[in-house]
């Protein structure tokens, strides 16, 4: 004690004792403290709900109303749940920019965060679905060949064999699938947003959803792999033909041209 | 036969033996004659333009689908019986298809070279048939077609509509989903027809669609009936090439009697030659390069799945437009449905593409020409058949623009509904502002033709006059440039006469004859052609006033 004692009025003295009380204090609120979801869950959900009711009533209120309860502009959200708002809002559709055919995909103006708050929000107003977790999403183990006969037959007459997208009627279309995320593909199936229609768990189980996401996964985007060479756009016959119209006798007649150009000189002799 | 008298042995004393290549040829002389067939075709003379090298183009392009395509029969399996795939494509794994499809993944997968080939084979026939559209409008708009190369018109039209359904025929074998869709399409078009429809439809799928016998028939006509008609069509073209010689554009020394150009041998032989490897090369480079239906990302053919997007291969895209922009009408007679919205596309698909075909004769009754013609018409100098091919050519692509609707409303954020709104009022008004349009533009490409053959072209170099005026100095053309510009004939429209003689006495004219010469007239009247200047004009303008 006696080395303690002698240095007690050591300049650092106070910064040290300040350090261990703070620790201290620290290490005790962290023991202590209520863990937030095992026991204040009911007060963090409100909370969410509280944030993103503030957020709702700024960035959706003028079209869906105050109450989520729709206007001429926009449908009612009661029961739409919050997978359909983490769609919406998560790949930029929502909040729209123009009244239109169809509300495009964008750039998400919202931070996750705020999209989780108001999905809580909207989900508060009465049950849907549920944002589905990391784990019913996976595309892990699922049935690639599975899921591209389920594609064809549910989603193909839309999407395009390998989800290059489609038209509709009157401007509207299918989206092409290249970098939708796997929870959107999930979401987009359980709560058919626009004029998709929606395949919930009864009619679609989450397995076969799974199936469809990893068929999608394996055949669309810029990682998936194309045997034949360029794929043109997947698009089929229309680009094919175009190319080969192009560039296949575009080419050789360009290549005739030449040919002809380059003449035998006996003549001239 | 030329060495028929030799007698056994008679190579007398001191005579060296002959070498071995004369030996050989005259023993093939003996049994085929080919001196004297070499000596009438190995100096055949051909006139050398570009754009009479789009036929070889298509010649070449056939040749590389039947050396691929008998490559693929190899390994292919047109049967329809139900397999579970277990290959090497994996998004396939454990899927039900039929052996065709399972063939073709196999082809595409396991065989060495397998993919490639298919590649080539496909993309040569389209190349085949877009070749074929162009030099048949080659053809066309340089009045090619006109006597003696009428019967050879026919046989160059057969071939592309042959080719259109071997093309289609082909497309259908893989059974995948998106050939499956068109066959479905197909049946559709036949069961349209009054009558007969339902009959031909059973009796060509062997019961009802899609049965288990359709890939297997295709496959028949696809490799063996098609290609065999088209395969003598092609050589009947070629000796018909031969026996009319080939055409060639109006200049000096050039004339309707002589052909001036390159022998056969050696000069084309060695062009078309390489030209072939040229092809082949290419074609093989953007097989390479680019995939075309890769029916793995397909799937295969069931009837109750269907994918957007679903067209035919570009040569039949304008009758998949005809279906698509075409009203659902359908009326109910006496308790059969007569469905014109698939009905009326599918007659118009004929009577388009039939129209084609008689153009020549259609032409040929209206002028009454029944002189040969060996030099070509420079297509400004037949103003409204050029407008007509114009207005074909338009029907056509708009067509081909409603058979892609879905592909242009994605791709340029169009309303499909408008699209084929717009194609529909196009079918009418686009060839008759394409035909107005290309007559005002070749009648203005005369005039300019006749402008420089009087008073010359413009030289670039400005010239001030004594009294401050500046002219652009004029040179006169080359005598060569002259007699290209002013070679072509004119006709003149057919003139009924007075149809009342000088005793007052009523002469009868048929209708037919009156129809003449008001399409005569159409082609060939004052609003249809500038007078080409004649000698004297040239004479006057040339001669004392300088020019100006």
């Amino acid at each position: 004690m006696k080395k303690l004692s002698a240095r007690r009025r050591h300049p650092l003295a106070a910064v040290v004792v300040l350090l261990l009380a703070l620790a201290a204090t620290g290490g005790l609120y962290a023991a202590f403290a209520p863990a937030s979801k095992a026991q204040a869950d009911d007060t963090a959900q409100s909370l969410a709900i509280d944030e993103g009711k503030k957020l709702y009533s700024v960035g959706c209120a003028s079209c869906h109303g105050t109450g989520g309860q729709g206007t001429t502009d926009g449908p009612q959200l009661v029961g739409v749940g919050s997978a359909a708002v983490d769609f919406q809002v998560g790949t930029g559709r929502m909040p729209a920019q123009q009244p239109g055919a169809q509300v495009p995909k964008k750039k998400v103006i919202y931070s996750q965060a705020e999209i989780d708050q108001l999905a809580a929000y909207v989900a508060s107003l009465g049950a849907g679905p549920v944002v589905p977790t990391k784990s019913q999403v996976s595309p892990e183990g699922a049935d690639i060949a599975k899921g591209g006969d389920l594609f064809r037959t549910n989603c193909a007459q839309c999407h395009n064999f390998t989800g290059k997208g489609g038209a509709l009627t009157n401007g509207k279309y299918a989206p092409d699938l290249d970098g939708v995320s796997e929870k959107h593909i999930y979401e987009a199936m359980l709560t058919g947003p626009q004029s998709m229609p929606s395949f919930p768990d009864s009619t679609m189980p989450e397995k076969q959803k799974r199936d469809i996401i990893a068929y999608v996964k394996t055949v669309n985007g810029s990682e998936a792999e194309s045997p034949g060479g360029l794929s043109l756009g997947g698009l089929g016959p229309v680009s094919e033909g175009l190319f080969g119209w192009i560039f296949g006798l575009g080419g050789l007649i360009a290549v005739a041209i030449w040919v002809a150009a380059h003449t035998a000189k006996a003549k001239k002799s | 036969m030329s060495t028929a008298t030799n007698t056994p042995g008679a190579a007398a004393p001191g005579n060296r033996k002959a070498p071995a290549g004369e030996r050989v040829a005259d023993w093939a002389d003996g049994r085929l004659g080919i001196y004297s067939l070499a000596k009438s075709n190995m100096r055949k003379i051909f006139p050398d333009h570009w754009s009479f090298m789009l036929g070889e183009i298509c010649l070449y392009s056939f040749i590389i689908i039947i050396l691929t395509g008998v490559y693929l029969t190899l390994f292919f399996h047109p049967s329809m019986n139900e397999v579970v795939y277990h290959g090497p494509y994996e998004p396939m794994q454990g899927i039900r298809m039929s052996e065709a499809y399972a063939s073709t993944l196999d082809i595409s997968f396991d065989v060495r070279g397998g993919l490639l080939v298919r590649q080539i084979h496909h993309w040569a026939a389209v190349i085949f048939l877009a070749g074929m559209f162009v030099h048949m409008f080659r053809v066309f708009f340089t009045g090619a077609y006109r006597k003696p190369r009428e019967i050879n018109w026919l046989f160059g039209f057969l071939l592309f509509v042959l080719g259109m359904f071997t093309g289609f025929t082909g497309y259908s074998l893989p059974d995948d989903l998106l050939s499956g869709t068109g066959v479905r399409f197909t049946q559709g078009a036949i069961l349209s027809m009054p009558v007969v429809g339902t009959y031909i439809s059973m009796f060509l799928f062997g019961g009802e669609f899609p049965g288990g016998d359709i890939i297997a028939r295709f496959y028949s006509i696809h490799i063996l009936l098609l290609p065999g008609i088209m395969l003598g069509l092609v050589v009947g073209h070629l000796i018909l090439v031969f026996y009319h010689k080939h055409t060639q554009f109006a200049g000096p020394g050039k004339t309707n009697n002589n052909v001036v150009g390159m022998p056969l041998l050696p000069v084309y032989m060695a062009k078309a030659g390489g030209f072939f490897f040229l092809v082949f090369g290419f074609i093989a480079i953007i097989a390479a390069i680019a995939s075309i239906n890769p029916i793995w990302a397909l799937g295969p053919y069931r009837p109750d799945q269907v994918s957007t997007g679903a067209q035919p291969d570009w040569y039949m895209g304008f009758a998949e437009g005809f279906v698509r922009v075409m009203p659902g009408w359908e009326i109910n007679l006496w308790g059969h449905t007569l469905v014109l919205g698939v009905l009326i596309p599918l007659v118009l698909f004929g009577v388009i593409l039939g129209l084609l075909a008689l153009w020549p004769f259609i032409e040929s009754w209206i002028t009454g020409d029944k002189r040969e013609h060996h030099i070509l018409d420079k297509p400004r100098n037949a103003p409204t058949r050029t407008a007509l091919g114009v207005a074909w050519v338009t029907i056509y692509f708009v067509m081909l623009i409603g058979g892609g609707n879905d592909i242009w409303a994605t791709h340029f954020s169009l309303s499909l509904n408008s699209i084929s709104w717009f194609v529909r009022v196009a079918f009418f008004v686009g060839p008759v502002v394409a035909f107005v349009v290309t007559r005002r533009i070749c009648l203005g490409l005369q005039r300019r033709d006749k402008e420089k053959v009087l008073h010359g072209r413009e030289s670039g170099l400005i010239k001030r006059l004594p009294h401050g005026e500046f002219v652009e100095v004029h040179e006169p053309l080359s005598p060569e440039m002259l007699h290209t510009l002013t070679a072509h004939e004119q006709y003149k429209p057919l003139e009924i006469g007075p149809t009342v003689d000088e005793n007052g006495v009523e002469r009868k004219v048929s209708r037919i004859t009156k129809v003449r010469a008001r399409l005569s007239k159409g082609l060939y009247g004052e609003s249809s052609q500038i007078p080409k200047p004649t000698a004297e004009e040239y004479k006057e303008i040339t001669s004392g006033h300088g020019h100006h």
